[in-house]
């Protein structure tokens, strides 16, 4: 893939639900597309469609109808089978709630993409704590999720996002549940992946911080595109 | 590989709810397999003890001879072929005289089977030398069942009545030369063993005998008219069916049992889906297929089965050795269920029984972990993570 073409491109994208007698539109034909190392957020208060546009970029939910591509694969036309091996090579997520895994350790719970991927023992090693060195966790490898803090927990999030190099990273309300000098602390991490290994992040936030350090901002209301503006010199960034 | 690994990291961190859902189902596994060895035991014991002192290798009937039909006794006796005379002549082979009689302990009366047998033998293990001696009143074995019954002890002296080949009755006194103590109940209860000399001369059967005990050595004979082979299976066959409806009877116990313990697995697996529901839903986006994630459930609850297997073994091993080792003592009622146990019941602990215990609850702990799976299949990644996590 040429660094020119889209990783990600969505054309008349609809995804609507039934509720009762009615279908609620969440998605109304959105039109978007992301490059290679874009740090970008889709922005609106809740209910927008912020995290089923995500979800739908991420092979994790399937459009109603229009078409969502990424990595030049077509998500509506993908198996199970093919959503899940295009999760696993190319798509890193962080949600809200970190999500990690309750049993395994931080090496562990990092681990576990490469793992699916098959990777030897050592190099899974060496890039496990590669990845922790980055979120400035590796002294906490052995740690148990339930003794990291929230900020901690998210940091490991990050690291198990990034562990296997993907091209894109999908950030679902990364900073909800963190408090501002932990918001910042993560959002600098990512920024610098981003500058550093080029790897693209998307964000669904409605949180200024994250809004503070996007270089692309697309609004969401209703389920549509309103604005999709670039941000040459963010300064927006607050405490 | 992969999705195994996971599961034992998972069973591993999965601590004190792995730990009883192992001890349920080692208990189970226990259970199963001692009960078994209980019955193989039991089964075993009182062939050992009806071979030793009954059946031999074998025996030929006389074709008249139906031993729940003390009727026929009267006409069941033949002269003893000659190929089974030689048996007889090599110690390989004893020959039994059956007849119905009836004896008068304390001026009662009692309907009992006269049994003659040589009291030189060495086929059975009767203690048939201490009726030896060739003298009045006539030197009877009797066992203790029939002592109990009776009254008679050894030494006490009653009064034998038969009717002879021709159909006279005749009598003469008899003296308890022994109690014996057996476990094997159908050469006890109703029964006096007399020495068979004396009884083909005062029933006037000379060189007559109704079956012919083989050496337990000897499983098989030559066909001969006028007699049929009944082989040790034929006449272990009542025991058998006694063991096998025993088993049916245990068989519930231990159905019961297992599906206690496949309900805990049952009931973690649900609690487990729907409490992983969030973790379920974190592995599909981490790009683990639905498919592992059931394989991985499953395999979860399988593996409870083998934590079960080991926690049964740390404990049950020892435990079981002893067992095996001191038996099980018995009730006195236990003799009225027709089994020749004596006091004690040793469980036999096979290969087969532990071996078939343990792939009978993998799989049943399979099957009742991959059922509540299925709804992995029908969840959809988003659902999932919209879950509880913890």
């Amino acid at each position: 893939m040429t660094s020119a073409e889209p990783l990600i491109k969505t054309k008349e994208l609809v995804k609507s639900y039934p509720m009762g007698q009615q279908r609620i539109m969440a998605l109304d034909r959105v039109d978007l597309s992301f490059k290679e190392g874009e740090f970008a957020g889709l922005v609106g208060p809740s209910g927008s469609g912020k995290t089923t546009l995500l979800n739908i970029m991420g092979s994790l939910d399937v459009p109603s109808s229009g078409s969502a591509t990424t990595m030049q694969r077509r998500i509506e036309a993908l198996t199970h089978q093919e959503a899940a091996e295009l999760r696993n090579r190319h798509i890193g997520f962080i949600f809200q709630t970190f999500n990690l895994l309750p049993v395994y350790s931080v090496f562990e719970n990092v681990e576990f993409p490469l793992l699916l991927l098959g990777c030897p023992a050592e190099e899974r090693k060496r890039a496990v704590m590669r990845s922790l060195e980055l979120v400035h966790l590796a002294d906490r490898h052995k740690s148990r999720p339930s003794q990291l803090s929230g900020g901690q927990s998210q940091r490991v999030a990050i690291a198990r996002a990034i562990v296997k190099k993907p091209a894109i990273v999908l950030a679902d309300e990364p900073t909800a549940n963190l408090d501002a000098e932990n918001s910042h602390n993560i959002l600098q991490i990512m920024e610098n992946l981003n500058r550093e290994l080029g790897t693209t992040f998307i964000f669904a936030t409605h949180d200024e911080k994250v809004i503070g350090y996007l270089r692309r901002k697309i609004s969401l209301t209703d389920g549509r595109v309103s604005r999709d503006e670039v941000i040459q010199n963010n300064t927006e960034r607050t405490g | 590989m992969l999705v195994l690994r996971l599961a034992i990291r998972n069973l591993i961190g999965a601590g004190l709810k792995a730990w009883l859902n192992g001890i349920v189902l080692s208990i189970s596994f226990l259970a199963i397999i001692t009960t078994q060895a209980l019955l193989k035991g039991m089964y075993e014991q009182t062939a050992e003890s009806m071979i030793e002192a009954q059946l031999g290798g074998g025996q030929y009937w006389h074709n008249d001879y139906d031993p729940y039909d003390p009727l026929s006794f009267q006409g069941a006796h033949s002269e003893i072929p000659e190929a089974l005379e030689e048996m007889i002549e090599k110690d390989r082979a004893t020959a039994v005289l059956v007849i119905q009689g009836t004896i008068y302990p304390e001026g009662r009366i009692r309907p009992v089977v006269i049994k003659g047998i040589d009291p030189e033998q060495h086929v059975l293990n009767l203690p048939t030398q201490v009726i030896g001696q060739d003298s009045d009143p006539i030197p009877v074995l009797i066992g203790y069942r029939m002592s109990e019954a009776t009254g008679l002890q050894q030494g006490d002296s009653f009064t034998l009545q038969w009717r002879d080949a021709n159909g006279t009755f005749d009598a003469r006194d008899a003296k308890v030369s022994l109690v014996m103590k057996t476990s094997v109940q159908s050469i006890d209860v109703g029964q006096v063993w007399v020495p068979l000399g004396r009884l083909q001369r005062l029933a006037e059967m000379r060189g007559e005998a109704t079956m012919i005990v083989l050496h337990r050595d000897l499983t098989d004979g030559p066909q001969l008219d006028g007699w049929s082979f009944k082989s040790q299976e034929y006449l272990l066959k009542d025991v058998t069916e006694m063991v096998r409806s025993k088993s049916m009877g245990s068989l519930i116990i231990y159905v019961l049992l297992l599906c206690l313990a496949l309900l805990a697995i049952f009931d973690t697996q649900i609690f487990s889906i729907f409490r992983r529901k969030k973790e379920i839903g974190t592995l599909m986006a981490l790009g683990l297929t639905r498919g592992r994630v059931i394989k991985l459930f499953t395999l979860e609850g399988a593996m409870q089965a083998g934590l079960g297997a080991l926690i049964g073994a740390a404990y049950g091993i020892p435990l079981l050795s002893l067992f095996a080792d001191k038996g099980w003592t018995l009730l006195e009622t236990t003799d009225s269920y027709g089994f020749a146990l004596g006091e004690k019941l040793y469980p036999i602990f096979t290969v087969g029984i532990v071996a078939g215990t343990t792939i009978l609850v993998f799989i049943a702990t399979t099957i009742v972990s991959y059922l509540p799976t299925r709804q992995i299949s029908k969840l959809e990644p988003t659902e999932a993570l919209r879950g509880r996590m913890l």
